[in-house]
């Protein structure tokens, strides 16, 4: 039975904020293949293509019959508790400031054993549905669930280290003016965020939303221009201590590629927009945030890009803007690897075209802007990394695992 | 003019006989810039990007790089600026003449009624009764139009509604007869542009940019403090930066005017 977490009272200024430590985080090569699982939300073992044995942990040949044929695939998440160990006082940093921390043995279905973080719910020999997690080092560990759902079950202290659970913390939305940004606030609200701080750009341009976003309880609109450096540092100045998930909600879509535009000011603006954008938040509110990584209940936890899924193969109809995005998921994987020493996950949400206006002449399907908010939401309760919403995201996902070469083809057709 | 009387000016500005009046914006990003829908090039915003101040990158130094359209914050249209006035001789802020740089200015206050009426349109009616009680408008003069705008809000200085900005500004037959009959060497406003902000449906749309530039005249707006100028008897000092086919730029405008009449 988890007792409900409790929204955090104030900090008192006269402690020293403490600094995030990593649980252990050397991996093999192959054990990356749950580290891919846990981004995604998938649980996969490694499978036996000779003998059908799923194995673990990772290896380099079947424990059955020595096949070297193993491929990771995904697996009936089903076990059995067989034994549990309560750790009261751990030799690791990171673990002993966490203590009592408890970690048992599962009896899969399927198979092997794993030895794994518990959910305080789990008991012994009682069933337990696993899955893959990221742990504050960005390292797939296997992480075990009572069967059905307990009371308060996401409020459980073991769970929340794997999760970015916007449950009490503070959010800041980039932009505000769109309609993603409008849905993420009321999704994230509805998530349990204590405040949500939206930043609008130019505010005396009047935008659809508005008075509805203005009216929101717990919602503070802030002064933002993410193309401008010193706005992004002038706002991170007087709330940067206190973001501890930041959903970079900026969208700046235009339709073209290289031979029918004429100069580079679309260009420019493109890159301003969403690259440089980054760049300014990134400079401003990442270093606060990788330092608050162990901030209690409200430590920093994620940062949230919304990306084009064209980032991963360009669209020439869209050629220029696939471009850019192209430059701020290579930038997204430089910050995840800079805050991780800080715990703080970056989740990349992919998308294919979105039902707003920059889509219009594009036919569906299309993804409606309150399907992003949701998966936001959904990948910081679940702690994900990457996240393919709608059905053309997912096809092109898949399309480029099976030949890269045809999908850039394809696109281009 | 010999060298006494411009010693003398050097002397009144020195001593306050002769006021300085700083009718600049600061330059910020925060300044509302023209907005055109956004299938056309857009203005740059004002970015002021820090190279170093007084450290790692710079120990003793500070200094920016700056980014921003030739039409934000305070500027001058050249007459190249409009299509209109593409083919005149010297139509850039690089070859104008320097002389026109410092000409006499008209102030027409028309704050009462912009205060009542937000598409509030200048006519010659309007400036025929200013006349009357202030002197035929000379030529090589501005006319500068007076509505307190530069006292709004961000917000209520754009003005932006569903069907576009309401700013006050000229119609399209005063703006022609101010270059044709009053030979005016521009026209300035304290609005983001020199014509109203629904002057698109004005006949020919946009009349101060159509008759301004088409007949060699110039732009100048988000001017501030006309409050504090003389109905006539001000100077006015704009030269826009010398921009190679430069069609306008920010600047910085100052006017002269006595203390004593």
């Amino acid at each position: 039975m988890i007792e409900p977490i409790i929204k955090p009272r104030r900090k008192n200024p006269l402690q020293r904020t403490r600094l995030p430590t990593s649980p252990p985080r050397a991996r093999s090569r192959a054990s990356h293949g749950f580290t891919r699982a846990a981004s995604e939300g998938r649980f996969m073992l490694q499978r036996c293509g000779a003998c059908g044995t799923f194995c673990y942990p990772a290896r380099d040949a079947c424990p059955t019959c020595l096949s070297a044929d193993l491929v990771f695939a995904d697996a009936p998440r089903r076990g059995t508790l067989l034994s549990e160990t309560t750790l009261h006082i751990p030799a690791d940093v990171h673990f002993r400031e966490r203590a009592p921390w408890r970690v048992g043995l599962v009896a899969m279905e399927c198979g092997p054993k794993l030895v794994t973080h518990l959910h305080a719910d789990c008991e012994e020999g009682r069933p337990v549905v696993m899955s893959f997690q990221l742990d504050k080092s960005g390292q797939a560990v296997a992480f075990a669930h009572p069967e059905r759902e307990t009371p308060n079950m996401a409020d459980d202290r073991q769970w929340r280290e794997m999760t970015a659970d916007p449950k009490f913390r503070r959010v800041l939305v980039t932009n505000g003016r769109s309609i993603v940004g409008q849905e993420a606030v009321a999704a994230l609200k509805a998530a349990g965020a204590s405040i949500v701080f939206v930043g609008v750009a130019e505010p005396w341009k009047p935008f659809r939303g508005e008075d509805a976003l203005r009216a929101l309880e717990g919602v503070q609109i802030v002064p933002l221009d993410i193309g401008d450096e010193k706005s992004v540092a002038d706002l991170a100045a007087d709330i940067g201590g206190k973001v501890d998930i930041l959903v970079n909600t900026t969208e700046h879509v235009r339709a073209g590629g290289l031979l029918d535009r004429q100069g580079t000011s679309v260009m420019r603006d493109e890159i301003d927009q969403s690259y440089l954008g980054f760049v300014h938040l990134a400079q401003a509110f990442g270093p606060a945030m990788r330092m608050r990584g162990s901030d209690g209940v409200n430590s920093a936890a994620a940062w949230v890009n919304i990306l084009s899924v064209y980032a991963l193969a360009n669209w020439p109809m869209f050629g220029a803007y696939s471009a850019s995005q192209a430059a701020c998921l290579s930038l997204s994987h430089s910050l995840r690897a800079e805050l991780r020493p800080g715990g703080v996950k970056v989740v990349n949400v992919f998308t294919g075209p979105l039902d707003i206006e920059w889509f219009q002449t594009v036919p569906p399907p299309k993804v409606a802007p309150r399907a992003v908010a949701a998966a936001i939401v959904s990948a910081l309760k679940r702690g994900l990394e990457d996240v393919f919403v709608g059905d053309v995201a997912e096809d092109i996902r898949q399309r480029l695992a099976a030949n890269p070469k045809a999908v850039e083809r394809e696109l281009g057709a | 003019m010999d060298s006494n009387g411009l010693m003398q000016f050097a002397g009144a500005v020195a001593s306050g006989a002769v006021r300085v009046v700083d009718l600049t914006f600061t330059l910020s990003p925060d300044f509302p810039v023209i907005v055109l829908p956004p299938e056309f090039g857009q203005a740059a915003p004002v970015r002021i990007q820090q190279i170093s101040r007084y450290d790692a990158s710079g120990p003793a130094w500070y200094w920016n790089n700056l980014t921003f359209g030739e039409h934000t914050g305070t500027h001058f249209d050249a007459p190249i600026h409009w299509f209109t006035g593409k083919d005149l001789p010297n139509n850039s802020v690089d070859t104008l003449p320097v002389r026109d740089m410092i000409a006499s200015a008209c102030v027409i206050d028309c704050s009462a009624q912009a205060a009542k009426d937000a598409d509030f349109l200048l006519t010659i009616p309007v400036v025929e009764a200013w006349e009357k009680s202030h002197g035929r408008i000379p030529e090589r003069h501005w006319v500068l139009l007076r509505t307190d705008w530069s006292k709004k809000g961000w917000r209520d200085y754009a003005n932006l509604k569903d069907d576009g900005a309401h700013t006050p500004g000229p119609d399209a037959a005063v703006m022609r007869w101010l270059v044709e009959e009053r030979g005016v060497i521009g026209f300035g406003t304290e609005t983001i542009g020199t014509d109203a902000g629904q002057a698109g449906h004005l006949e020919p749309p946009y009349p101060a940019h159509h008759f301004l530039h088409g007949g060699g005249r110039y732009g100048l707006q988000c001017l501030c403090n006309l409050d504090q100028l003389p109905p006539t008897g001000a100077v006015i000092v704009a030269a826009p930066l010398k921009i190679q086919n430069g069609s306008g730029s920010p600047l910085r405008v100052l006017a002269l005017v006595p203390t004593q009449g």
